[in-house]
């Protein structure tokens, strides 16, 4: 078989969502020349779906807004486990990432004095996210695919990386192929970026589109990288839960912060009761003040207890699910049309919508949706420089949702866009700067060949499985046993289950040719989805507490000593081997910050 | 549960069919997760384009009984249980594989568009812009480059004039640049030669089709057609133009 193209950059960039177009604008704005890769077209990556907006204290709403506030609540969003490095920087250079974007021609909505107007979102404590309606990871993602188009970034779209090569220990190279048409394409590079976004699609009720396989933690990993914090998956407490077809798809947290309303089967505003120890006093504590907050006087009242934290809300909801006071579909109902007009709702929430009204038949501006957990988001990843986002192998970096650290234990809505331009912007800096004293590897085609003999077995295979039938399997099993709520016994199951389907994969078929073949490309992508459901099952049986987004049944409270160490997963003669680490202490100043407040 | 047949498009531009295929309807299914269940069911080669299925990445764009659709958006309940459906590619691109098209010329004519300028800062911290005076720009940001706009573009779809006629989407994402209140670039002469706005004559077919609801030939295409006007034809700005480089 042979490679029948070949390129070569100084920076190559794998993943054209927010990070990945932020970090090849970065690159070249260094002098560096980018090759940015894409599975999809152009301008359809993930970032796309992306609805609220990005966080960043700008302080146009509330002058009291400053990055110190926005550190604070990331910090105790993140229970403890955040890089408190990246969490500085994140808040710090939000604001200027965020306006650049204007720079390049994105419109966010305006206040009322002409400047960006700024939404609040659960866990922050001022209105903070600039945002285009429920559609900001559009404008976002538009913004920079065009300004990099123009800056003269080397697109290749619709082309999957599916091995990085390694020559004397350093990165060399990333083998792809054509999704088109099948063939085999090598990038040669002095440094490359990972930008592959999230990997919701293990699990079986996800807001993640398909390209969400987490490819970029599994290509790191092979190359030797170190994973962190992979039991830490964000379950979104808003999906739609019905009709099946759409299950999981995801309603903004937007509505809440317009103010939207939870309530179970009874009618009752629950989340009243969910208010954990750490946030008492922060949020209103009655119908009334809550309504207040949302008519607009924010100084005197508190904000709605549905503004907390994603990971309090999902499992309140769970919670009351479980105690049989749920919606007819099994999930909870969210309901705006008794706080807002419907012209408010539709200028404000148009895609919830339109999405409703199309998929569900629900009208949103008269009636209550209903809604449910639903899978959105890795705080886990490939562990990274906190200030150059380089990974433990040379000449490797990694950006936005596939690196780990900014987040800990639970990511606070918004500060997904924010992180992305953040850390696109400072991987693409640091890898264009290394790139310049590196010279381009020789690649020996031995590698190559047995890398494509490798991914062209199941063409080779008569009889063996569908992919589609062993990715359900996952789906399935992720679903059932390594979802919001955990114990050991289910945890032991899921990893002999995934190990098996790691064999198991090795017996697929694959009919057709190479071009545009579905079934082919979802064997390649399951590669990647079985690395990562095997590092999330086996951080999991560590974290033998419960702590942000990972619950364990089996152990129902946070153990503190267990909150200033991180799992680290590396491979170890072909094994996954954990690890710990602990979490390094920010100097005292920015404690006392995290702990009394600015 | 009830069964529904489909047929679907497979092969390439000079060598395809409709195949039938057969399967089981849950509620509320739209008509990508029928091909989804194909696929995994019964061809697993059956090439589809999709990402978000919430009507946000437009990326499954078909044809739905001839009608251009994102087929996440598509449910089957809206056609009869008595009606066949039928999904073939998009018309107007060259086929990759049954319902994937070649939209590569697409990004060409959107690199070619004179990029966003803005006007110097007014302000440190950036620009000052009331909501009023975006809500038209913002009406054309919204676009989710489906291309079906494209599709049903008759210049395009029946004429071919892909390399003389920059398209619809392209037109709103230029009036999406000149409509921002802080653009300063003329893309003028861009519209009038390379993009040839004149091929268009207003026969409305794209806003139709829009899955987002732009007005795309009142509010994008007639004020470009408007401004190329104003700068060429307009006798008396002429005049005054000739006046100023003296």
């Amino acid at each position: 078989m042979e490679i029948s193209e070949r390129h070569e950059h100084d920076v190559l960039v794998i993943g054209a969502g927010g990070a990945g177009l932020r970090a090849a604008i970065a690159a070249i704005e260094a002098g560096a020349s980018v090759g940015l890769i894409g599975k999809s077209l152009l301008g359809k990556a993930h970032t796309v779906m992306a609805e609220g907006g990005m966080a960043a204290a700008l302080g146009n709403n509330r002058p009291e807004d400053n990055w110190q506030v926005h550190f604070r609540d990331t910090m105790r969003g993140g229970k403890g486990l955040c890089d408190w490095r990246m969490a500085r920087a994140h808040a710090a250079e939000a604001p200027d990432r965020v306006r650049e974007l204007e720079a390049w021609g994105a419109l966010f909505d305006r206040a009322e004095d002409g400047r960006m107007n700024q939404r609040p979102f659960g866990g922050h404590t001022y209105g903070r996210l600039a945002h285009v309606g429920d559609r900001t990871g559009l404008e976002m993602i538009r913004t920079l695919q065009d300004h990099a188009v123009h800056e003269g970034a080397d697109v290749f779209m619709e082309c999957t990386v599916f091995r990085l090569i390694l020559v004397d220990g350093r990165v060399a190279g990333a083998l792809a192929y054509w999704r088109p048409t099948g063939e085999f394409v090598l990038f040669r590079a002095r440094t490359i970026i990972l930008a592959t976004g999230g990997l919701g699609k293990a699990w079986k009720v996800t807001s993640n589109s398909w390209e969400c396989t987490g490819d970029g933690v599994a290509l790191a990993y092979d190359a030797g990288a170190e994973l962190m914090g992979m039991e830490f998956v964000q379950f979104h407490p808003t999906g739609m839960v019905w009709p099946p077809s759409v299950r999981g798809t995801l309603v903004t947290e937007g509505v809440r912060g317009e103010g939207g309303v939870l309530t179970n089967r009874d009618g009752e505003r629950f989340m009243f009761r969910y208010v954990p120890e750490m946030f008492e006093g922060d949020y209103a504590e009655s119908e009334e003040e809550a309504d207040r907050w949302v008519e607009g006087d924010r100084t005197a009242n508190r904000r709605p207890p549905e503004l907390l934290t994603r990971d309090v809300v999902a499992k309140a909801i769970v919670a009351e699910v479980e105690a049989g006071r749920g919606s007819p579909h099994g999930g909870v109902f969210l309901n705006i049309s008794e706080k807002r007009s419907a012209e408010y709702i539709k200028a404000k929430l148009p895609s919830m919508y339109h999405q409703f009204k199309e998929l569900a038949g629900v009208d949103i501006t008269t009636d209550a949706m209903e809604v449910g957990p639903t899978t959105h988001y890795a705080m886990g990843g490939v562990k990274v420089h906190p200030e150059t986002a380089a990974t433990c192998v040379p000449g490797l970096y990694a950006a936005g949702e596939v690196a780990a650290g900014l987040h800990g234990g639970n990511r606070l809505g918004g500060n997904s866009l924010s992180d992305l331009i953040v850390f696109g912007q400072r991987a693409g800096a640091a890898a264009a700067e290394e790139a310049t004293g590196v010279s381009l590897a020789e690649i020996p085609a031995s590698e190559l060949s047995a890398a494509v003999a490798g991914a062209t077995a199941p063409f080779t295979r008569e009889g063996g499985r569908n992919p589609f039938g062993l990715q359900e399997e996952l789906q399935q099993i992720m679903q059932d046993k390594v979802g919001i709520a955990r114990t050991e016994g289910a945890l032991r199951e899921a990893l002999e289950d995934v190990r098996r389907l790691r064999g198991a994969l090795d017996t697929c078929s694959v009919h057709g040719g190479r071009a545009f073949n579905p079934g082919w490309h979802t064997w390649l992508d399951l590669y990647a989805m079985l690395t990562v459901a095997e590092a999330v099952v086996l951080s999991a049986l560590e974290r033998r507490e419960s702590r942000g987004a990972h619950t364990r049944i089996d152990y129902p409270d946070s153990d503190a000593s267990l909150g200033r160490v991180n799992f680290v997963i590396r491979s170890s003669d072909g094994r996954m081997v954990t690890d710990t680490e602990s979490v390094s202490e920010p100097p005292a100043e920015l404690r006392q910050l995290i702990e009394e407040g600015v | 549960m009830a069964e529904r047949t489909f047929q679907v498009y497979r092969g390439s531009d000079d060598d395809g069919r409709l195949e039938s295929y057969t399967i089981e309807i849950d509620q509320g299914m739209v008509v990508l997760d029928a091909i989804h269940r194909i696929q995994a069911e019964q061809a697993p080669d059956l090439a589809v384009r999709w990402n978000c299925k919430a009507g946000k990445c437009g990326s499954c764009s078909c044809e739905v009984n001839g009608r251009p659709r994102l087929t996440c958006m598509t449910r089957l309940s809206d056609y009869e249980e008595s009606e066949s459906i039928t999904v073939t590619p998009m018309k107007a691109f060259p086929v990759i594989k049954d319902l994937v098209c070649d939209v590569s010329q697409a990004y060409r004519n959107n690199a070619s568009i004179p990029r966003f300028k803005p006007r110097p800062r007014d302000a440190e911290d950036g620009w000052r812009m009331k909501q009023f005076e975006i809500d038209r720009a913002q009406e054309m940001r919204k676009c989710i480059e489906c291309f079906l706009c494209q599709d049903v573009c008759h210049v395009l779809r029946s004429h071919r004039k892909h390399a003389e006629f920059i398209g619809p989407t392209y037109l709103v994402r230029t009036a999406g640049y000149s409509l921002n209140p802080i653009d300063v670039e003329d893309r003028s002469a861009f519209l009038k030669e390379s993009a040839g706005i004149g091929f268009c004559n207003i026969t409305k077919c794209c806003t139709e089709v829009c899955p987002e609801s732009i007005s795309i030939t009142d509010n994008a295409i007639i004020p470009l057609k408007e401004r190329v006007v104003d700068r060429f034809y307009d006798p008396l700005k002429a005049l005054v133009r000739l006046v100023r480089r003296r």
